[in-house]
Parts: structure tokens; C-alpha cells; sequence
């Protein structure tokens, strides 16, 4: 009886537990791709282009391509959890963080012979404009109470102009093959550098959390902000640091996402980006009314989102109808990480322990 | 200490956070008068013997193509050349049409029209006719009655994709394996260059599409889509981008597995639209064959204006233009200088 009801609360604290669905899902990923076909999860050695080694295989393929959203996904969390709203300018903010990039790199020329400037001094303003490009957001839904995604919208509409307009609408290609290491392998290491960068990237926000009020403070003012005040915490300088931060992370996502290609196009640089950003944090389990959050999940639901995508590709599901599939497994795991659908199994679970207990 | 150091950071965040405001706000409005304001310019006082023009396109900024298009009609519409012509640059079809109503008022012999929307021309139109000016459409065409206007030079996108998929016939090899990566699925570009290959595949029994998925034009999304089919080992050896900046996805996917494209290598690499620096891979031997999409239609509406000023009369109401698909092995710098956009 004793080991019956420890047994019950373990299960429920599984099922209750935040990472629950995330890692479910994650899981049931893999037992698809294994049924279907198990060489989804070989890894290669092999040589590339150049005549580096590499490592090759979809697995890569999900760590690589899906470390700008795990980027992104860290911002987002904390703009979720801080003002209760998302932040849908991160696609046009990653244009024009990418284009200032490039207008340092290559110098408002089109065709350059070299570049123009270290590509630190071009990253640095790019986290510039990226932070500047939070703090405008920030300041908008923070000192002048705008609606987040009402907020965001001004970029969202006007961001690729902008980024057009920074490079008086030329589209520069960066002439140095150096560029390339940042998205690719640096000649050497078999594993492709955005890895590396949302492995940093994710170390420094789980250090900050830990040493840090940060976290703290970001949560409290989320789930009652009037209350925070009156702890001594100033909700408006969380909200307003938590969209500077995205900012920051929309930076480091530009560089990947410019480097991939050398160059850059304003129209379709990184589309509809923010939508899965938003969706990252939605399927980690996180209120999207904002409150208490869990940045791991988060995080993994940027990969669960790209594990998706890759599946799909390699499952060559028909362009018109790969959308579709995505939406349906997207509003299943959407739906069954709400806080509302896990409290309602949560009850189920107690409802199914005590009838026991009376029998016994 | 933790507290202080917070502040600190917050502080700072701040003071970026007003420059902020003023950086972006500034560039918003130098930017957007750019962009959607429209812009006329007066060429020259009207000469005695010119033709006055009207010139409606869409911004030249919108891409390579409109940008390589606007020079075109601007190196042939000048004084120089007989004409005097005004410009007037709108993406949204309102703008247009005002800008139509005012260069009837001012009362232009042609109006030259690339239209943002296809509907909502036909009063502005017959307004042109009343007052007898010629109208001649490019690049676009419009859902309004033909006898509206003299004629249309449009591209032909399902052609494009036939001599693509005719030249990829002419290798001769012995199988085709294709990664078909389509552009924004339902766009005219996208319909006309799948149509041709779609129909090849359906009746030749050596080719056969490998993966058939869209890249939305993304050079990105294309790079992903390339790293699956080769994660998965199927084996290829042709890849049908329906851009330059999918095929350039598609080439950055192949380098990074170690597999060899171009002339005589192991994978045919295919592109459209002909942008300068995919015209230069051509000249590399790094990619196969690119396909031209047209935006040099100046000399076409010149041509149509000499004979409506001569007299005689337009027997074709739209008309094609040529386009040409340039090979690796055939193609010459003066190919990249005269038709890189």
C-alpha cells in the first residue's frame, strides 16, 4: 500500500513535470524514425569539400540547423515570462542585425575584393543594432505599456526595409571563405561551429539564471507585476533588459544564419522564424501569458520543432502538404503541454489513486 | 554585490536602450520614403519632336530582376533616344493608378505599365483610351479587357523551365536522378518551371525525382532540404533549383558532404534568373546550366512605339520575350557582363 502510493506520486510527478511532454515527444521522434527507417541515426566520418573531415548525418543536421532557434528560444523565453507577450520582430531584426553585418563587413559595396573590417568588429555592431532593436521594442512595451506583439509589429513591418536600406538595397557577398566557419566547419573540427555557438550561448543563460536574480525577478514580475513593485523590484527595467537580451540573441542568430550563405537576402532571410521561436516556447510547457518558466524546456522545444522539420524532409512529404502535417503534430503537443491540460491529467491521476486507497 | 552588478548591467542596457529609440526611429523614416512614396522625376522639357512616355513600375529595389529592369527602361527611354519620359515607382496599385490618372493629365502619348495587382485597371485604362493615350503593359500582365492596351511583353515561365529541362535532356546521361527544389509554391515562376519537369519525369523512364520540396526562394530552407536527401544516402545527381539563391543553398549542402558539382563532376547543378555572381559560378565551372529570366524588355516596348508611330499596326497582343539558358561549358565573360542582373 505504502509502495503503491510512492509509486502513484512518482508517476505523477513524471507526468506532472514540465520537461514531461517535451522529452515525450523528443522520444516519440526517435521510435518513428527508428521504425521507419533506423539509418536516420547513423553518423558518417567523412571529407568535405575542402578535404576536412566532417561529421555527417541527420542527427547533425537537427543540432546544427536548429541552433539559431534554440538562440532565439532563450530570448523569447524571457520576453514571454517578463511581459506576458512575444516579441513576433525577431525574423526582420535578424535582417537588419545581418545587414548592418555586412554594410560593416563589406563596406557598403556590393563586390568587395576583401573585406573591409574583422568580422569581430562587424559581429559587434550587429549586436548593436540587435540590442538597439530590443531596447526600441523594449522601451515601447515597457515604458509605454504597448501591447508586445501590437509593440513588435512596427519592426516586423518595417525591419526589412530597413535591413534593405542599410546596404542601399545591394545584396554584398563576403568575399573571405573564413566568412563560412561560422555556420560550417572551421578546417579541422568535424562538428559544425553553430553547434558550439548555441552550446555557448545556452551555458551563459543557464549561468546567469543560476548566479543571478535574473530569473527570479523575471518570473515574479510576470506572474504579478504590481506585487514586484511593491518587493523593490522595477518591472519596468526587467521587461525593458528581457527584450535587450533578445536582441542579443537575435544577433548571435544573424551571424549563423548570414554566414550559412555569405550574403544575404532581406525578403526571405530567416521568414517566419518568430513563429517558431514563439512556438519553441509554447511547447516546452511555458504560459505564453507569461509567469514562471523553464528555460531547458524551451530550449528543447527548439530542437523538437527542427527534429520535425528534418523528420518531414527526410520523409519527403509533399510540399503542399508538409505544413499541414507540421500544424497537426504542432497543435497535439501545443495542446497536451498546456498548463490547463496537465493540471486536468493531474487530477485524473489522483482521481485513479484514490478509489484504490479506499479498497485497501 | 549580485544586486549591484544587475543594476549596473540595467543601467547600461538603458542608456543603449534611449540611443535606441532615436536610431531606429530615424532610420524608419528615411526609410519608408523611400519605399512607398512616389517618386516622380521630370526627364526634360518637352521637346518639339520627342514622345512623351509615362513609365509605371513597380520599386526597383524589390529584387535583382527589378532593379536590372528599371536601368533597362532608363538607358532606352531618354532624351537621347527620342523620348521624354517620366517615372513613377509604386509596389501598391493605388499609387499606380493615381499616378496613371496623372501622367493622362499631362497628357503622355504611352503610358508603359508594370502593375502591382492584376484587377482594378479598367477605368483608368478606358480613361487613357478616351483621351488617346497608348498603353502598353510589361512584365505583367492585368485582368482587363485587351483592347485596352497595344500589347504585352511578358515572360514565359513554362518556357523557361522547357529549355532547362530540354538542355538537361541534351547531357545524355544515362540516368537522372533529381532534387527538384521549387521556389514560393503557386507563383507563376514556380508553376511554369515545375510544369516543364514534372511532364519529363511523367514520361521518361530514367528520370526520376529524388526529393521534390519547396525552398520558398530560400537559399537556407534549399540547404536543408539537399543535406536530408544526402543524410539519407539516396543517390542523385542533378539539382532543378528554381533559383540562383536555392541552387547556392543546394551547392553550400553538397560541399559540406564532400560531393563534386559542375562540368563533368559527379552532380549537374541547375539555377534560374541569371544573377551576376551565378552567371560567374557558370564561368567557375561550379554550377551546370542557368536559366534567364528576362527583365530587359525596353527594346521590345521601343520597337512596338516605332511601328504605332509609323503607322502600321500590332498583329500579336502579348508578346514573348527571348530567353536563353546559359551552359558552363559555352558561356564567356561578355555573357556575365551583358546578362548578369
Amino acid at each position: 500500500m505504502k509502495n503503491k502510493a510512492k509509486s502513484n506520486g512518482l508517476f505523477k510527478r513524471i507526468v506532472g513535470n514540465q520537461m514531461f511532454i517535451p522529452v515525450l515527444a523528443i522520444l516519440i521522434l526517435v521510435i518513428v524514425n527508428l521504425v521507419k527507417d533506423p539509418s536516420f541515426f547513423v553518423v558518417t566520418w567523412g571529407l568535405n569539400n575542402d578535404g576536412f573531415p566532417v561529421l555527417s548525418g541527420s542527427l547533425i543536421s537537427i543540432l546544427d540547423n536548429g541552433s539559431e532557434l534554440a538562440i532565439l528560444a532563450i530570448g523569447m523565453t524571457l520576453v514571454t515570462a517578463a511581459s506576458g507577450g512575444q516579441d513576433i520582430s525577431v525574423g526582420a531584426t535578424i535582417a537588419v542585425a545581418g545587414s548592418a553585418m555586412l554594410r560593416v563587413l563589406c563596406g557598403g559595396n556590393a563586390r568587395p575584393e576583401t573585406t573591409q573590417a574583422p568580422v569581430i568588429v562587424a559581429f559587434l555592431v550587429a549586436c548593436l543594432v540587435g540590442m538597439l532593436c530590443g531596447a526600441f521594442n523594449g522601451a515601447l512595451v515597457s515604458v509605454f505599456k504597448i501591447q508586445p506583439m501590437v509593440a513588435t509589429l512596427i519592426l516586423f513591418t518595417a525591419g526589412r526595409s530597413i535591413a534593405a536600406w542599410i546596404n542601399n538595397n545591394e545584396l554584398p557577398i563576403v568575399p573571405d571563405p573564413k566568412f563560412a566557419w561560422f555556420a560550417g566547419c572551421i578546417p579541422g573540427i568535424p562538428i559544425p561551429t553553430s553547434v558550439f555557438i548555441a552550446i555557448a550561448c545556452i551555458i551563459v543563460i543557464m549561468l546567469v539564471l543560476k548566479f543571478t536574480n535574473l530569473g527570479l525577478y523575471t518570473q515574479a514580475v510576470g506572474i504579478n507585476e504590481s506585487s514586484s513593485r511593491l518587493n523593490g523590484i522595477n518591472p519596468t527595467f526587467i521587461k525593458f533588459l528581457s527584450f535587450v537580451i533578445l536582441g542579443l540573441c537575435v544577433a548571435v542568430a544573424a551571424l549563423i544564419k548570414v554566414s550559412r550563405i555569405s550574403t544575404i537576402n532581406y525578403s526571405v532571410i530567416a521568414k517566419d522564424i518568430e513563429m517558431d521561436a514563439i512556438l519553441a516556447v509554447a511547447l516546452g510547457g511555458n504560459a505564453l501569458s507569461g509567469g514562471k518558466f523553464n528555460m531547458w524546456a524551451s530550449i528543447l522545444g527548439a530542437y523538437i520543432i527542427q527534429f520535425l522539420t528534418t523528420t518531414l524532409y527526410r520523409f519527403k512529404v509533399d510540399s503542399e502538404a508538409r505544413p499541414a502535417y507540421k500544424a497537426v503534430v504542432v497543435i497535439l503537443l501545443v495542446v497536451s503541454s498546456a498548463p490547463v491540460v496537465r493540471n486536468y491529467f493531474s487530477q485524473l491521476a489522483k482521481q485513479f489513486s484514490s478509489p484504490k486507497k479506499e479498497v485497501a | 554585490m549580485k544586486k549591484r552588478v544587475l543594476a549596473m548591467i540595467m543601467a547600461s542596457a538603458m542608456v543603449l536602450g534611449l540611443a535606441g529609440c532615436g536610431g531606429s526611429a530615424g532610420s524608419t523614416e528615411s526609410a519608408a520614403p523611400a519605399q512607398t512614396e512616389t517618386k516622380t522625376e521630370e526627364a526634360a522639357p518637352a521637346g518639339g519632336d520627342l514622345i512623351k512616355v509615362g513609365i509605371i513600375n513597380n520599386d526597383p529595389n524589390e529584387s535583382g530582376y527589378r532593379t536590372a529592369n528599371d536601368k533597362d527602361l532608363k538607358a532606352m527611354f531618354n532624351e537621347a533616344n527620342g523620348f521624354d519620359a517620366k517615372f513613377a515607382y509604386s509596389m501598391k496599385n493605388d499609387e499606380q493608378i493615381s499616378a496613371a490618372q496623372g501622367f493622362i493629365t499631362d497628357g503622355v502619348d504611352y503610358l508603359l505599365l508594370s502593375a502591382a495587382d492584376t484587377a482594378g485597371w479598367d477605368s483608368v485604362l478606358q480613361d487613357a483610351q478616351k483621351n488617346g493615350v497608348k498603353v502598353i503593359l510589361f512584365d505583367r500582365t492585368i485582368d482587363a479587357d485587351p483592347s485596352l492596351y497595344e500589347a504585352s511583353i511578358v515572360s514565359d515561365m513554362a518556357k523557361e523551365g522547357q529549355t532547362a529541362v530540354d538542355w538537361l535532356a541534351g547531357q545524355n546521361l544515362s540516368e537522372y536522378n533529381v532534387i527538384h527544389i521549387q521556389g514560393h509554391m503557386g507563383s507563376a515562376a514556380q508553376q511554369g518551371r515545375s510544369g516543364a519537369l514534372d511532364a519529363k519525369v511523367a514520361a521518361e523512364a530514367n528520370w526520376n525525382i529524388v526529393a521534390q520540396q519547396t525552398a520558398d526562394w530560400n537559399a537556407e530552407n534549399a540547404q536543408q532540404i539537399v543535406q536530408s536527401v544526402i543524410d539519407a544516402k539516396t543517390p542523385f545527381n542533378v539539382i532543378y533549383a528554381e533559383n540562383d539563391d536555392m541552387a547556392k543553398g543546394a551547392v553550400a549542402a553538397l560541399d559540406a558532404a564532400g560531393i563534386s558539382h559542375g562540368v563533368g563532376k559527379d552532380v549537374v547543378v541547375m539555377g534560374f534568373d541569371c544573377n551576376k555572381w551565378a552567371l560567374e559560378e557558370l564561368l567557375k565551372q561550379n554550377w551546370n546550366y542557368d536559366g534567364q529570366c528576362n527583365p530587359f524588355q525596353a527594346s521590345y516596348i521601343s520597337d512596338i512605339i516605332k511601328t504605332l508611330e509609323g503607322g502600321g499596326s500590332i498583329s500579336e497582343k502579348t508578346i514573348i520575350m527571348d530567353e536563353k539558358g546559359f551552359d558552363a561549358s559555352t558561356i564567356t565573360q561578355e555573357d556575365v557582363d551583358n546578362y548578369g542582373i
